[in-house]
C-alpha cells in the first residue's frame, strides 16, 4: 500500500513540477482561472480514462472509446437538430454509449473473443456508422441550438459545467471502485481470474459491466465534446483512444489488469492534459506536442515498471532471510 | 456461463475446438477470397482488367509486408503499434537526405536503417527493460511520428529522384509491380523463417509460455528483440515503397496503418494472445482485405464504409468458429 501511495505521490510531484516549470516562464499559466480551464480541457480525457481504467483493470482494453464518443456526439448533434430537448439528448447519448459498450462486452463475455480484437473491429464500425448517418457531412456551430452549446460552458461557482461533471464522475467512480462489490470485482477479475471464479465472481459479466461503464462515459463525453467545440464530424477525436490508454498507463493502471487507483488515473489524465494545454502557452510549436507526449508516456511507464517490479524483489529477500 | 481466458495453456490450445477450426482457417479464408473475387468480377466489368488488378495490389502490399513480421511478433506474445509511425519517421529521414541530394541507394539504406533503429528502440524497451509492448509502442508511436512533425511541420518533402520511383511505381514483368514482388519475397522469407527454422519455433514457444521457453534454454529476450528489429525493418521497407509510390513525404503518411496491419494479422488466424498462427493465413487475409476494399472501391463505396465492412469481417470471422463451437456444445 505504501508503494501504491508513493506512485501517486510521484505523479502529484510530477504534475506540480510540471506546473512550476511552466510557471517559471509563464506565471499566468498557474493563475486559478487558467488552471481551471486546463482542468476543463482535460475533462474529456479524465472521463474516458476512468472508463478505460475499469476495462483495463479486468484485463481487457477498449480501443473503441473514441469512435463511441464520436458516434454519440454526432447523434447528440443530430437529435439537437431535430429539436429534441437537452435532458432527453443527454439520457439518449449515455444510453447509446452504454449500448455500444455493451456490444463490445457481449462479444468479449459470451464468445470469449480477445477485447483488443473486438474493439479494433467495433472502432472502425462505429466510425463508419457516423458516415452512414450523415453521408460525411459536418454539423457546424450555426446548426446547433444555443442551449445545446451553452450547457457545458455554463459557469457554476467559477467552474464550467463540463469540469463539474468531471468532478462528479470522478467521485462516483471512486465510490464505485472502493465501496461497491462491482468495483472490487473489477480488481478481483484482473488480479486473478481463476481465484475470482472460486469466490463466485463471474469474470465475463464483470468485464461486460466494465465495457458498459466505459461506453456510457464515452457517450456522455461525446455530447460534451461536440457541444463544447460546436462541431461534429466523422473524424472527431481521431486517435484519442490511444491518448486515453496512455493516460491510464501514466496513472499507474497496470496494463495486465488488477492494479491501479482512481486518483492515479485522474492524475495521469491531468498530466497528459496539462502538457498538451501548456505547450502552446509556453510557445513550443504544436508540432512538438506528439513527440513530447510520447516521451512522457515512455518515461512514465519506465517509472511504473520500476515500482511494480519492486514487490517481487522484496518477497524474494524475505524468503532468503528465512532460509 | 463463466469463461476464463486460458490463452497461454498449451493443452487447452491443442484440444479446443477453436484450435481445430484454426487448422482449416486458411481454407475458410481461401473460400472467402474466391467468393469476393467472383462477386467483384460479376459486380463490375472493370474488375478483371489486368492493369486494374495490378493496381489493386497497392491496397494491401505495403501493409502486408509489415503484417508478416507483425504476425511473428504477435505469435511470440508481443505487439507493435508504432509501425505506422516508423514509416513516417523513415520517410522523413529519407526526405531530409533527399533534400541534401542523396542518391537513391543511400535513400534506401537510410529507410531500412531508420526502420531497424526504431525497431531496436522498441525491442530495447520491451525485451531489456521488461515493459509491456502495447504500452511502449503506444508511446513510441507518438514519439516517432512526433519527430516527423517536428522536422516537417505542416510541410512536405517532394521531388524524389526519378530512379527512386521504381520501388513504388515500377513494374518487373508486364503488370507485376515491384511491390508485389517484394510482398511475395517477404511472404516466402517469413514463411520459411516462421515454419522451417528454429527461430520460428522459438517464437511459438515464447508465445505459448515464455517462462517454459526460458527454462528450456531459449534466450527469450534476444528472440523478442530480434522480432522487434524485423518489424522495424519491414516498416522501413514499406516506408520506401509508400514514399516512392506517393512521391512525397508528409508527417501524416501511413496514419492508422498499425491497426490495419494488426487487423490483417488477426484475420489471418494469428491468435492475438500469442502462440499460434501461420504465414499462409496472413497472406490470404491480406488478399481478402485487398479484394474487398478494391471491389467496394469499384462500386464507388466510400472508404469509411469499407472500414465498416473490414471491421465487421474481422469480428465475424473470429466469432464464427466460436459460435459454432458453442452451438455444438449445446
Amino acid at each position: 500500500m505504501s508503494l501504491l501511495k508513493s506512485r501517486e505521490a510521484i505523479l502529484a510531484l510530477a504534475i506540480i513540477g510540471l506546473l512550476a516549470l511552466i510557471a517559471s516562464r509563464f506565471p499566468g499559466f498557474v493563475a486559478p482561472a487558467n488552471l481551471a480551464s486546463a482542468f476543463t480541457d482535460s475533462s474529456p480525457l479524465i472521463l474516458l480514462a476512468l472508463g478505460q481504467m475499469a476495462v483495463i483493470l479486468t484485463k481487457c482494453i477498449d480501443l473503441s472509446v473514441a469512435a463511441n464518443l464520436a458516434l454519440c456526439g454526432m447523434v447528440a448533434a443530430l437529435m439537437n437538430g431535430a429539436g429534441i430537448p437537452l435532458p432527453l439528448i443527454l439520457i439518449a447519448v449515455i444510453a447509446l454509449g452504454a449500448a455500444l459498450g455493451a456490444f463490445n462486452g457481449i462479444l468479449v463475455w459470451t464468445l470469449g473473443i480477445p477485447s483488443i480484437v473486438v474493439t479494433l473491429g467495433t472502432m472502425t464500425i462505429y466510425r463508419g456508422v457516423i458516415f452512414l448517418l450523415t453521408g460525411g457531412a459536418w454539423i457546424n456551430a450555426h446548426q446547433m441550438s444555443p442551449a445545446f452549446k451553452a450547457f457545458p460552458r455554463m459557469v457554476i461557482a467559477g467552474l464550467p459545467v463540463m469540469a463539474w461533471i468531471a468532478v462528479v464522475i470522478i467521485a462516483a467512480v471512486a465510490l464505485l471502485m472502493m465501496r461497491t462489490p462491482l468495483g472490487r470485482a473489477f480488481y478481483a477479475v484482473g488480479g486473478n481470474p481463476h481465484a475470482a471464479v472460486y469466490t463466485g465472481i463471474s469474470v465475463g459479466r464483470t468485464q461486460f459491466a466494465a465495457f458498459v461503464l466505459a461506453g456510457a462515459l464515452a457517450g456522455l463525453t461525446g455530447y460534451l465534446w461536440v457541444a463544447r467545440y460546436a462541431v461534429a464530424y466523422v473524424d472527431i477525436a481521431g486517435g484519442f483512444e490511444l491518448d486515453v490508454v496512455a493516460a491510464c498507463v501514466i496513472g499507474g493502471i497496470a496494463i495486465a489488469g488488477g492494479a491501479g487507483t482512481v486518483a492515479g488515473c485522474v492524475m495521469g489524465a491531468l498530466f497528459l492534459g496539462i502538457i498538451k494545454n501548456a505547450l502552446p502557452v509556453v510557445g513550443i510549436s504544436p508540432f512538438w506536442q506528439m513527440a513530447i507526449s510520447g516521451a512522457a508516456i515512455l518515461i512514465a511507464i519506465a517509472f511504473n515498471a520500476q515500482s511494480q517490479r519492486a514487490p517481487g524483489r522484496i518477497i524474494l529477500k524475505q524468503a532468503e532471510h528465512r532460509t | 456461463m463463466t469463461t476464463i481466458q486460458t490463452g497461454r495453456q498449451i493443452p487447452d490450445r491443442l484440444t479446443s475446438p477453436f484450435s481445430r477450426a484454426l487448422k482449416s482457417w486458411e481454407a475458410l479464408l481461401l473460400i472467402v477470397a474466391a467468393a469476393v473475387f467472383v462477386i467483384n468480377s460479376l459486380a463490375s466489368p472493370y474488375f478483371l482488367d489486368p492493369w486494374n488488378l495490378s493496381d489493386a495490389t497497392f491496397n494491401f502490399t505495403e501493409k502486408a509486408m509489415i503484417a508478416f513480421a507483425m504476425a511473428m511478433l504477435i505469435i511470440a506474445g508481443d505487439i507493435d503499434l508504432s509501425v505506422g509511425a516508423i514509416i513516417a519517421l523513415a520517410s522523413t529521414v529519407m526526405g531530409v537526405a533527399m533534400t541534401l541530394g542523396a542518391p537513391t541507394p543511400v535513400l534506401v539504406l537510410l529507410g531500412l536503417g531508420t526502420g531497424l533503429a526504431c525497431g531496436a528502440f522498441n525491442g530495447l524497451l520491451v525485451a531489456r527493460l521488461g515493459l509491456p509492448a502495447i504500452v511502449v509502442t503506444i508511446g513510441t508511436m507518438s514519439l516517432f511520428r512526433g519527430i516527423s512533425y517536428i522536422v516537417l511541420g505542416d510541410g512536405a518533402f517532394t521531388g524524389y529522384p526519378a530512379s527512386f520511383a521504381w520501388f513504388g511505381q515500377g513494374y518487373v514483368f508486364w503488370v507485376i509491380t515491384v511491390e508485389m514482388v517484394i510482398f511475395a519475397l517477404a511472404a516466402i522469407g517469413f514463411g520459411i523463417l516462421l515454419h522451417r527454422t528454429n527461430f520460428g519455433r522459438m517464437a511459438y514457444a515464447i508465445g505459448n509460455n515464455a517462462t517454459a521457453a526460458r527454462f528450456s534454454g531459449i534466450r527469450v529476450g534476444r528472440v523478442r528483440f530480434i522480432l522487434f528489429l524485423l518489424t522495424g525493418l519491414m516498416s522501413g521497407v514499406a516506408a520506401i515503397c509508400l514514399t516512392s509510390r506517393l512521391g512525397s513525404t508528409r508527417p501524416s503518411i501511413a496514419f492508422g496503418y498499425e491497426l490495419e496491419v494488426v487487423t490483417i494479422v488477426v484475420l489471418g488466424g494469428v491468435a492475438i494472445l500469442g502462440g499460434s498462427g501461420s504465414i499462409t493465413g496472413v497472406v490470404l487475409a491480406a488478399l481478402v482485405m485487398g479484394l474487398v476494399t478494391f471491389g467496394l472501391g469499384l462500386l464507388n463505396v466510400p472508404g469509411i464504409v469499407m472500414s465498416i465492412v473490414v471491421g465487421a469481417l474481422l469480428i465475424a470471422v473470429i466469432a464464427l468458429p466460436r459460435l459454432w463451437a458453442m452451438l455444438r456444445r449445446g
